[in-house]
């Protein structure tokens, strides 16, 4: 019995399988297509003739230059047909084919004849042919009959010779602008697409008129656009026209909202979406303008439809980023999105609610979102890791059970690029919430028992060797690095080795231990691992006497290297290529940092963030500047330095010369560091200096400049030019830069420049030192008791009328940026509709003094902005400091 | 014509747009797709898009309702019956419901045109009709028809059997008989 019955499948199987197409081949079917030019025309074979070619190149089969012409000049003759079905087949291999304009001619007769045909098919069809292989020659000839189509009765050629305008105006826009009447006449059509297609195009051929468009938008919005589409197509024209008019001073009014507003009760959900999105996108929204949007985008929350509910969601999610509150009551249409069948829709749901949560709210979402992180996968999982590592710095207080619920996914199923992204985040809360550290390194600790990734263990072991020293209890890390020696790959032991070593080298009383487990390393199996081994145990004093490491050698072991690794990698090159006696001379390595190359320049990646950029980011910049600073011997009897800006971009993207500067502030001394680079193959710069012009800094003297020998072709330099200031004074000033130099001609041939050159000189733009550039922000985790404990010795209160504002969150955000102060627990966002606001701010100031500001913001109906600032600090001065800045700001 | 992802904000001040309308099998192979785009040059990279989009969705339930995903930086919405996927795809800031229309528009026509017996089997049968159906639905990317009882009609009207186009009263019919077979496959 059973026999019979599996025959019975397999017979299914086959019949599944069957295709008409089964075993085609080009050749043959080229050869087919020999029937195009029988006298006697079989329309239905050679319809199925051009459908085996169409098959052919849907499925991406290609054909030589040789096969296409053959192709096409056969598919030509099938003209003679007067067969309707064939000739749509014949209309769509055309397309496919695009021939050349040789080519175009031999059809262009029978397409045209076709244009003027009386079947409405044909004509629709030859328009869209016709305008999709012309060139701009031929289009002034059908022009008169475009026109007509535009306005033809039968909707179907309106909409072909419409569309084939919007396409054409890419290329001709000069014969499509000159068919704006018929297209206006077409706007009014009744048929619904025509209304879309005409509208589309309209506003295509007057987009560069901003008064025509702003006429179209006002005529229109006020009759009846009939077609959902064309609705839509308005709605977009609107918003644009709102973002170019701004707001109506007189009334406050927004011009259009009212008509932004009416489409939310359009029947067409397309249409009800487009105005919601539109409204939630406008500049500056006010919660008034913003709530109708929420109300509708709220209902389609819970639609059975999941496109609707993601399009909700997904606008939702926008909208949290700017106005968290806005959005909160749509939380628990959210929460309960967190099951939805589509995980696109539950992420997007999770991640929002994650933006509008509140501090309470935080340890009921994290148990939600326990449940659903088992059954999403590993992309959506990143979107949520990296939701809860902002949520976390947001409410630093809450980092325990974000901590433990970034512990629990670490321990769960995942590929590398989850991992790394739990793990990265990790690390940035163990940098910016002090307290913690400790738990999270734990929890790293644990997680390379049992880590399946090289990259992930040996990053983790370096960071754990920078940090772990430094905690409380070093000892209890010890256990966690040595298993990785016994149960790893060559490449983790040698990285627990040097982490080992780096434990030993910091904790004094750890050393005789380390030295022990040391002294095992060394009958590894493993080169690397019994190298490390031995320049630790000879280099650190591992004959078992307790010794404190010298500095020097520290700095030789784990301080950071100095010279940049590219620059490193071209000299050992040269050095191989060119043997000499000597031996290779380190400090014969250039140390200037080369910044990076121009192609990278122009595209701007992503800041490396987390394990990315080890050991610490910020420190490390820090780090690099101060060893390059330090290498300068003009420089170095400044001390330490405090702080070094951003890079301020002194010209334009894309000028022959692009330079930036970085301020470097000292306690008496300000070094302006200028990065530049030539963009310009044919030219060498030589002496380049800056030429600074300090009369509008008057606290600033002029006392060192460190000139560029030279400047070749994209290869950048620095020119570093020094000033004395008052010590502890957070002096301000502008500075006005002339590039000058030596510019001389390269041959980019051979690379050579001639001998002789030219001066020159090149204008950048001004640069400013702020009092921001005397403050670094440092966050604290918990501001209230750091307030407290500072006390109110040298507290300082004042007040300030800040004058019209466009709105709160400007106000609280350009004083944020004047003090150049970290905001604390999320206070730097400001509630949609609320007429007050207080935000929390830290840093430390020049001379290293902790600065707490508490500022309470009020604003009234003329938009006036009020402000209370009260500063504490552990300097008197520093708090008068302060309310300077802001008194002159 | 058809523009490029660089002049994406005068996309979006412009005409919705359909970057692609794909029609594959329950194995992620083409069937017919129409690619409206310069995003994807080559063959191989459609196949991979294809492939991509294919593994990302196929596990996902798009029988009784279309569905949509995120993915890479554009928005698809798909919908399956029997051994058949269909895709439409736009930009990440393309008004998602727009998109869905013309997926429906796809959808339905060619559950029209193929009476009701929509698999792959009939599809491939029928691929002069799918491929005219997904030229009336797009015209270098932009909209032309999202009502599937026009856009069969156009298609039909056209058909082999030029004498005996489908009246309004057949498309009807048809529609019926697409709405009976789907019930009854939900049934089973």
């Amino acid at each position: 019995m059973a026999q019979p019955l599996v025959k019975k499948d397999d017979d299914r199987d086959d019949e599944m399988d069957y295709s008409p197409f089964m075993g085609i081949e080009k050749g043959a079917v080229l050869q087919e297509a020999r029937v195009f030019n029988d006298p006697q025309l079989d329309p239905r074979r050679c319809s199925q003739v051009i459908t085996k070619l169409l098959y052919l190149l849907n499925q991406g089969e290609t054909f030589t230059k040789i096969e296409a012409t053959e192709v096409f000049f056969a598919v030509t003759k099938l003209f003679q047909s007067k067969d309707v079905g064939l000739r749509r087949m014949v209309y769509l291999m055309i397309k496919e084919l695009s021939p050349s304009a040789d080519e175009v001619i031999i059809v262009t007769s029978s397409l045209m004849k076709d244009m003027n045909s009386r079947t409405d098919m044909y004509r629709a069809n030859a328009i869209r042919v016709l305008c999709r292989i012309t060139d701009g020659t031929l289009l002034t000839q059908i022009e008169r009959y475009l026109k007509q189509a535009i306005v033809d009765k039968n909707p179907v050629v309106a909409s072909a010779a419409l569309v084939s305008g919007i396409h054409l105006l890419q290329t001709n826009p000069e014969i499509v602008k000159r068919w704006s009447n018929e297209v206006q006449e077409a706007v009014q059509s009744r048929a619904a697409l025509v209304q879309f297609h005409a509208l589309g195009l309209l506003h295509q051929i007057r987009q560069n008129d901003r008064l025509a468009v702003s006429k179209l938008v006002t005529s229109l919005t006020r009759g009846t656009v009939r077609s959902p589409l064309a609705q839509c197509l308005l709605i977009r024209y609107t918003s644009q026209v709102i973002r170019e008019s701004g707001m109506n001073n007189q009334t406050g009014e927004r011009p259009f909202y009212d008509y932004l507003e009416g489409c939310l009760r359009h029947k067409a959900e397309m249409v009800i979406f487009e105005a919601a999105r539109a409204i939630t996108e406008l500049s500056g929204v006010t919660s008034r303008e913003l709530n109708p949007a929420i109300t509708v985008l709220q209902l389609f929350l819970s639609s059975s439809k999941p496109v609707l509910r993601f399009a909700a969601v997904r606008t939702l999610n926008k909208v949290a980023m700017t106005h968290p509150t806005a959005v909160t009551n749509c939380n628990i249409d959210m929460e309960s999105l967190i099951s939805d069948q589509n995980r696109s829709i539950a992420t997007l749901a999770i991640t929002t609610l994650l933006k509008t949560g509140n501090e309470s709210s935080v340890d009921r979402l994290m148990k939600q979102i326990t449940n659903f992180m088992s059954d999403i996968a590993d992309e959506f999982k990143i979107v949520v890791v990296e939701a809860i590592r902002s949520l976390c710095l947001k409410f630093p207080l809450k980092y325990r059970s974000l901590m433990n619920f970034l512990s629990n996914i670490l321990r769960e199923e995942g590929g590398f690029d989850y991992k790394k992204a739990i793990v990265d985040s990790i690390v940035i809360l163990i940098r910016d919430i002090p307290d913690a550290k400790e738990s999270g390194l734990l929890h790293l600790c644990e997680f390379i028992e049992d880590c399946e990734f090289t990259y992930l263990s040996t990053q983790i072991l370096h960071f754990l060797g920078n940090e772990g020293p430094k905690t409380s209890d070093p000892s209890k890390y010890i256990r966690y690095i040595y298993n990785r020696v016994i149960l790893e790959n060559a490449t983790v032991r040698a990285a627990a080795v040097s982490t080992l070593a780096k434990f030993g080298a910091m904790v004094d009383s750890l050393k005789p231990r380390i030295f022990i487990l040391l002294k095992r390393c060394l009958f590894d199996n493993d080169d690397e691992v019994r190298d490390r081994a031995t320049l630790y145990l000879n280099t650190l004093g591992g004959d078992g006497s307790v010794v404190e490491t010298e500095g020097e050698v520290k700095e030789f072991l784990f301080g950071s290297f100095d010279v940049p690794l590219s620059n490193m990698e071209t000299s050992l090159k040269n050095y191989i290529q060119d043997p000499s006696e000597e031996s290779f001379d380190i400090n014969s390595v250039p140390k200037e940092v080369k910044s990076q190359p121009l192609a990278e320049k122009k595209a701007p990646g992503k800041k490396p963030t987390g394990l990315g950029a080890p050991p610490s980011a910020p420190a490390s910049a820090a780090d690099a500047y101060e060893k390059l600073l330090l290498s300068i011997p003009e420089f170095a009897t400044f001390g330490k330095l405090f702080k070094s800006s951003a890079p301020v971009e002194l010209t334009e993207a894309e000028t022959e010369y692009a330079v930036n500067v970085v301020k470097h502030i000292f306690d008496n001394h300000v070094v302006l560091q200028y990065n530049c680079t030539n963009t310009i193959p044919e030219q060498l710069l030589e002496n380049v200096i800056v030429v600074v012009d300090a009369s509008d800094a008057e606290e600033f003297a002029e006392i060192a400049s460190k000139p560029l020998r030279s400047l070749p072709y994209d290869s950048p330099g620095q020119i570093f030019v020094a000033f004395e200031k008052p010590g502890g004074v957070p002096a301000v000033g502008k500075f006005s830069n002339v590039l000058r130099f030596i510019v001389k001609e390269v041959d980019p041939s051979t690379g050579e420049a001639e001998e002789d050159g030219v001066e020159d000189e090149y204008q950048l733009e001004d640069l400013e030192v702020v009092a921001a550039d005397y403050m670094l922000k440092v966050g604290v985790s918990n501001f209230k008791n750091a307030w407290e404990s500072m006390g109110s010795d040298f507290e300082r209160l004042e007040e300030y009328g800040l004058g019209p504002r466009d709105s709160l969150t400007e106000a609280v955000n350009a004083v944020i940026s004047l003090l150049g102060m970290q905001p604390c627990e999320g206070t730097e966002v400001v509630a949609t509709n609320s007429r007050s606001h207080t935000c929390l701010l830290s840093g430390v100031f020049i001379g290293n003094v902790k600065v707490l500001v508490r500022l309470s913001f009020g604003i009234d109906a003329q938009k006036e902005v009020a402000m209370k600032l009260v500063v504490r600090s552990e300097d008197e001065s520093v708090c008068v400091a302060i309310h300077e800045i802001v008194a002159s700001g | 014509a058809v523009s490029t992802g660089e002049d994406r904000s005068l996309e979006m001040e412009t005409c919705p747009l359909v970057k692609n309308i794909l029609l594959l099998d329950s194995e992620g192979k083409r069937v017919a797709v129409k690619y409206c785009s310069d995003d994807w040059p080559t063959n191989s990279a459609k196949e991979a898009f294809e492939k991509a989009i294919f593994n990302k969705t196929q596990k996902t339930n798009a029988r009784t309702e279309a569905e949509v995903t995120m993915f890479e930086n554009y928005i698809a919405v798909y919908k399956f019956v029997q051994d058949l996927h269909f895709y439409v795809t736009g930009g990440e800031d393309e008004n998602e419901l727009i998109l869905a229309s013309a997926l429906q528009g796809f959808f339905d026509a060619v559950g029209l045109l193929l009476r009701g017996n929509v698999d792959k089997k009939e599809a491939l049968e029928n691929l002069d009709l799918i491929l005219l159906c997904l030229d009336e639905i797009v015209d270098g990317g932009i909209i032309l028809e999202t009502d599937a009882n026009v856009i069969a009609g156009k298609v039909a009207s056209n058909s082999i059997d030029a004498g005996a186009p489908l009246s309004e009263q057949t498309i009807g019919q048809a529609l019926a008989t697409a709405r009976e077979h789907l019930t009854r496959s939900l049934l089973k």
